[in-house]
């Protein structure tokens, strides 16, 4: 097992382990998302209160959920990269930020434009959920800018990881904002004590969602990494090797 | 210790550090932090009386009261113990219903009435087909009238 994760950390294994995964998770990724989308929108009942405005769930929740995860792997990938010096974890917190913070955006729109009809509003300010959620686009975004101002990789790999760091203390806080605060946002309705607050119709559908977002979302960081180690090994003979014979790792 | 062990206390405690830092930031906020004061705070009195606030609460069933050719509406908003009427004009969010969790922003007048000049429905985490909330709404019905037709027996 840790002779396995010694050789993935190394760039090369790591470039020709990765392109035989993302196929795999792009493929997976895409059939769960094609049911999901369908059973989404003509299988699964409309909504008792909301009518069929309750379906940008669909969407809201797993981009939701994959704006945190993403900013959780980078905040992990950062500390790895700090602590142990392994110049692949660096990229994938490097490549894992743009993503993130497009989730990022997907949930604060979807979010906003479900919240007119229902709330009566695009966007309250002192909403804890809102708030927190909008703080970390604005951390992502200064994760990005901190990275673009600094030359130097390895510098900026320092810096930007401590940003990183920094920031995560606000993953918990927008989990938890709805349990801890009183809030517009309403409360956690699949992890919650008594189960799921959704018949399965619904469910299915949502789950089937949130695990194709999680697999496109692999696939896609997975893709950025690689292009990130070969541009930070662009000096590297396998990089050479693999740029002039075309029949590199990979 | 070797410099990786060292590299990992540090991180470690400047996660934590922050971390307790957030936390008690946060607790000194608490009050700020609400984005609703519950009726029963308002009963005893503890809501900022110099500016706006909003209070949360479901709306009593039957206490709508609708000026017939005008926007304004009067409800009474409770947390089923105590009572707070609100006044409001304008236009209100499709979730708006008898029975709803809704929040309202404005202000208390002298009479104890709350004016509002925004009324946001509050969505909760059920979700449901219609068909399923009707047979729920039966069923509660029939359980009540049971409960009714049993008392007077006693």
């Amino acid at each position: 097992m840790w002779k396995f994760i010694h050789k993935l950390a190394s760039p090369p294994h790591f470039y020709r382990f990765s392109a035989k995964i993302i196929p795999w998770f792009a493929g997976v990724g895409s059939i769960l998302v094609i049911y999901g989308t369908y059973a989404g929108l003509f299988l699964a009942p409309s909504d008792y209160q909301q009518g069929d405005a309750f379906r940008i769930i669909y969407v809201h929740v797993p981009a939701a959920y994959l704006s945190m995860m993403a900013y959780s792997i980078m905040a992990v990938s950062a500390a790895i990269g700090l602590i142990w010096r392994i110049k692949l974890s660096h990229a994938v917190a490097a490549a894992a930020a743009p993503l993130g913070a497009w989730f990022t955006f997907l949930a604060l729109v979807t979010g906003s434009v479900w919240g007119k009809p229902m709330w009566g509003t695009w966007w309250e300010w002192g909403d804890p959920r809102l708030t927190s959620e909008l703080l970390m686009l604005f951390l992502y975004i200064g994760y990005m800018a901190l990275r673009a101002a600094i030359d130097d990789t390895v510098k900026a790999d320092k810096a930007s990881a401590v940003l990183a760091l920094v920031g995560a203390v606000n993953v918990p806080i927008i989990h938890f904002s709805v349990e801890w605060w009183s809030s517009l946002h309403q409360g956690p309705t699949i992890i919650r004590e008594g189960g799921p607050a959704m018949p399965v119709e619904m469910l299915y559908p949502l789950l089937a969602m949130i695990l194709g977002f999680t697999f496109i979302f692999g696939a896609l960081l997975l893709g950025r990494v690689r292009t990130e180690v070969l541009f930070r090994e662009r000096r590297a003979r396998w990089v050479r090797e693999l740029v002039l014979t075309g029949a590199g790792p990979g | 210790m070797k410099p990786r062990q060292q590299r990992m206390l540090a991180v470690g405690l400047a996660v934590a550090g922050i971390a307790i830092a957030t936390m008690l930031t946060l607790q000194a906020f608490k009050e700020n932090m609400m984005f609703f004061v519950e009726i029963s705070e308002v009963s005893q009195g503890n809501y900022p009386e110099d500016r706006n606030f909003r209070v949360g609460g479901l709306v009593v069933e039957g206490s709508v009261k609708r000026q017939t050719g005008k926007l304004d509406v009067a409800f009474d908003l409770t947390d089923l113990n105590n009572k707070l009427t609100v006044n409001y004009a304008g236009i209100l969010p499709d979730l708006f219903r008898e029975g709803q969790g809704i929040i309202a922003h404005g202000r208390l007048n002298d009479s104890g009435v709350f004016v509002a000049d925004e009324v946001l429905a509050k969505h909760d985490e059920n979700y449901m087909p219609p068909e399923v909330a009707e047979s729920l709404a039966k069923a509660a019905a029939a359980q009540e009238a049971a409960m009714q037709a049993e008392q007077p027996a006693q």
